[in-house]
C-alpha cells in the first residue's frame, strides 16, 4: 500500500458558535484521488482551508507526509508542494495569462525553466491563443482553466480543488478531466465537487461530509446508492 | 512591461541627456534640482504603491529620516560620501524594521496606513522638540524646531574641499535620478518586480503558490524608504538647511498627490507628477492671489474624477489608440467578452 501523505486528526474549527469542521479524521494515500461531497455548508471549504494553512484549526493536528503541519502559513504548505484551488477564484486578474502561470512556476524554477515550464502548461491547456490576454477579461471557464495551469505548473504532490467543474462548459470539463489523471500521476488529489455526473465519471473513493462531520466514506457506487447520503444530500435533488 | 532592460536603458539615457540639455533654458537650475529631489521622492512613493501595492502615508518620514541622517553624519564625518550612505540605509533598515513589524503582524491596509502616518507624526514631535543642548549626536545638534544648518554639503568623494554645487550639483542630481530610474526598471523586470506586482494583484494566490508575502513586502518597503533617504540626502544638500517640517504630514500627503496625478503603476508617473506638482506649487508660490494649497486640493479633486488613472496612463492610451499597432496574429474580435465574476476570497 502507498504510503500516507495527508492525515487529520480530530480537526476541529469552530467559528463562533459554528461548528464548520467537527473532529475530522482523515486519511490520503499518495496518488490517491478522493472526492469529498456535502450539501452547502458542510464544511468541505473549511476543511481544505485548514489543511492549506488559510486557517488554523481549534482543535486537531493535520499531518502531511509525516511532518506535522497544523499551524503552518499557507506558503509554507504551498513551498512544500501542495497546490491549491480555492472555491471562489483567486488569480492576478490584471496580469496576463503567461504571466500568472510564470509566477506560479517562478516558485519552484529558475527564470528560464519557469518559461518553459509555462509555455509547456499553457499549450496542455489549450491557453496559446489567449496567453497574452489579461485574466480579468477571459470568461469564467478559461479562468478556470488558468487557475488549474498555475496549480499544475508547480508539480505538485498533493492537490486540493474546490469546486473546479463549476460553471464550466462541457467540452472545458472533459479537458480538466484530463489535467486532473495527468497530475493524478504523480500526486494525490482531493476534489470537492457538486456535480454527481463529474464525480462518478472521476472518482472512486468519496467522503460525504454533513454539518462538519465525515459521515461516509466509501467507494462512489456505495455512496451514491448510500440511503443516508440520499436523505443528507442526494434527496434534495432528486 | 514591454521591451527589454537595454532598451529602458538607451531611452533613460536619451531622454536625461535631452531634459538636462533643454530644462536649464527654461528653468533655473536651481529650481530643476529640487524638482528632480521630489521626482526621486515621488518615485520611491510611485514604487511600493504603484507596483507593490503598498499605500504608505509616512513616505516623507524617510525622506525626512535621509535627510536629518545626512546632515548629522557630514557634522561628525566632515565628508560628503559616508553621510550619503548612510542616509540610504538607515532609512532603509527603519524601513525593514516597521515593515516587518506590520507585515508580520499581519496588519490590513487601513492599519498600515494609520501606523505610517503615526510613525511620521511621533517623528516630527520627536525632533521639533530637540532644541535643547542635550540633543546632540556626536557634534550635531539636532536643534529641534530651529533646524540644523551649516553642515558639509556634498563634495567630491575623499576631497571634502571640493564641493559639488550649482550647476554641478544639479547635473549630479539628474544622474541620480536617472540611474535609480534604471535600477527601478531593472528591479521591476526581475522575478522580485514581477512577484511584488503579483502579490499586488492577489496576495491570497501568491501565498498559495509558495510566496512568503510578508518578507518580500518587507524588502520592497525598504527598497522604497532607501530611495526616499536618498532624495532626503539630496534635499539637504540643496536646501543647506533642514527643520522638522520634513516629516510633516503635508509633505506625506503631497508625495500621495504627486503619485495620484502622474498615474500610479507607471515608473514615469510619480516622477512626472512630482515634478510638475512642485514647479506648479513654485509658480503659485510667487504670487499671493490665490491659496497653494486650495490649487493643489482642487488639481487633486479633478483628477480624481476626469483622470483617475493618472497623466502618463491617459497619454499612453491616447498614443496606443492613436498610433499604435495590434499586436501581431489578434485581432480584437477574438477577445472575449467580458464575462467578470468578481468574487474576491
Ligand atoms: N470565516 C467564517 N466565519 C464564520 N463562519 C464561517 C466561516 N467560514 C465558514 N463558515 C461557516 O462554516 C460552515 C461551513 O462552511 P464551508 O464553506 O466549509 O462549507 P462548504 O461545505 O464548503 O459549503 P459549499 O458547498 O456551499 O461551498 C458554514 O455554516 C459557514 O457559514
Ligand atoms: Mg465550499
Amino acid at each position: 500500500m502507498a504510503e500516507t501523505v495527508l492525515e487529520t486528526h480530530g480537526l476541529t474549527m469552530r467559528f463562533g458558535g459554528v461548528v464548520a469542521s467537527n473532529n475530522v479524521d482523515f486519511k490520503l494515500r499518495a496518488r490517491e484521488l478522493r472526492c469529498l461531497i456535502g450539501p452547502n455548508g458542510a464544511g468541505k471549504s473549511t476543511f481544505f482551508k485548514c489543511v492549506a494553512g488559510l486557517q488554523t484549526p481549534t482543535e486537531g493536528e493535520i499531518y502531511m507526509r509525516g511532518v506535522e503541519t497544523t499551524r503552518w502559513m499557507p506558503h509554507q504548505v504551498a513551498a512544500s508542494g501542495v497546490g491549491i484551488k480555492t472555491q471562489t477564484p483567486n488569480v492576478m486578474d490584471s496580469l496576463s495569462v503567461f504571466e500568472n502561470i510564470w509566477l506560479a512556476a517562478r516558485r519552484f524554477h529558475d527564470p528560464k525553466d519557469a518559461n518553459r515550464k509555462t509555455q509547456d502548461i499553457i499549450e496542455r491547456l489549450a491557453l496559446g491563443s489567449i496567453a497574452k490576454d489579461d485574466l480579468g477579461r477571459l470568461a469564467h471557464g478559461e479562468r478556470q482553466r488558468v487557475e488549474l495551469g498555475l496549480v499544475a505548473v508547480g508539480d505538485p504532490w498533493l492537490v486540493l480543488l474546490d469546486e473546479p467543474a463549476a460553471g464550466m462548459s462541457a467540452e472545458d470539463v472533459e479537458r480538466m478531466t484530463r489535467i486532473i489523471h495527468e497530475m493524478n500521476k504523480t500526486a494525490a488529489i482531493i476534489i470537492v465537487e457538486h456535480d454527481m455526473q463529474f464525480i462518478r465519471s472521476i472518482a472512486k473513493m468519496v467522503t460525504v461530509f454533513h454539518q462538519g462531520e465525515v459521515l461516509m466514506e466509501d467507494h462512489v457506487d456505495r455512496v451514491m446508492s448510500d440511503p443516508t447520503v440520499r436523505n443528507v444530500y442526494l434527496g434534495k435533488k432528486n | 512591461m514591454q521591451g527589454s532592460l537595454s532598451n529602458d536603458a538607451i531611452k533613460i539615457i536619451l531622454i536625461t541627456g535631452f531634459l538636462i540639455w533643454v530644462m536649464p533654458l527654461m528653468i533655473s537650475t536651481y529650481t530643476l534640482t529640487i524638482l528632480i529631489v521630489y521626482g526621486m521622492l515621488g518615485l520611491s512613493l510611485g514604487l511600493i504603491w504603484g507596483f507593490g501595492g503598498i499605500l504608505c502615508f509616512g513616505q516623507a518620514a524617510f525622506f525626512g529620516l535621509g535627510a536629518y541622517t545626512y546632515a548629522i553624519a557630514a557634522i561628525n564625518v566632515g565628508e560628503s560620501t559616508a553621510p550619503m550612505i548612510l542616509a540610504v540605509l538607515v532609512p532603509a533598515g527603519f524601513a525593514a524594521l516597521l515593515g516587518a513589524m506590520m507585515f508580520y503582524g499581519r496588519l490590513n491596509d487601513v492599519y498600515l496606513g494609520v501606523i505610517t502616518l503615526v510613525v511620521t507624526l511621533i517623528l516630527f514631535k520627536f525632533i521639533n522638540s530637540t532644541a535643547g543642548p542635550q540633543y546632540v549626536i556626536g557634534n550635531a545638534r539636532l536643534g529641534g524646531f530651529n533646524g540644523i544648518p551649516g553642515f558639509q554639503t556634498l563634495n567630491i568623494p575623499g576631497s571634502p574641499e571640493a564641493y559639488i554645487w550649482g550647476d554641478s550639483y544639479f547635473y549630479v542630481c539628474a544622474v541620480l535620478l536617472a540611474v535609480v530610474f534604471f535600477l527601478v526598471s531593472a528591479l521591476l523586470r526581475s522575478s522580485f518586480g514581477r512577484i511584488a506586482v503579483g502579490i499586488r494583484e492577489n496576495e491570497t494566490r501568491m501565498s498559495l503558490m509558495g510566496y512568503d508575502v510578508r518578507a518580500r513586502k518587507t524588502a520592497l518597503f525598504a527598497v522604497g524608504a532607501a530611495i526616499a533617504g536618498l532624495a532626503g540626502a539630496l534635499f539637504a544638500n540643496w536646501a543647506e538647511i533642514l527643520t522638522p517640517s520634513l516629516f510633516s504630514l503635508g509633505q506625506s500627503a503631497e508625495i500621495i498627490i504627486w503619485c495620484i496625478v502622474g498615474g500610479l503603476g507607471t515608473r514615469m508617473g510619480p516622477v512626472l507628477g512630482a515634478a510638475g506638482l512642485a514647479y506648479l506649487k513654485f509658480l503659485l508660490g510667487q504670487q499671493s492671489a490665490v491659496d497653494n494649497t486650495l490649487i493643489t486640493g482642487l488639481i487633486l479633486v479633478l483628477f480624481v474624477l476626469f483622470l483617475p488613472k493618472g497623466v502618463v496612463p491617459a497619454v499612453a492610451g491616447l498614443w496606443k489608440v492613436s498610433f499604435g499597432r495590434r499586436p501581431l496574429g489578434r485581432t480584437h474580435h477574438q477577445r472575449r467578452p467580458r464575462n467578470r465574476e468578481r468574487v474576491s476570497g
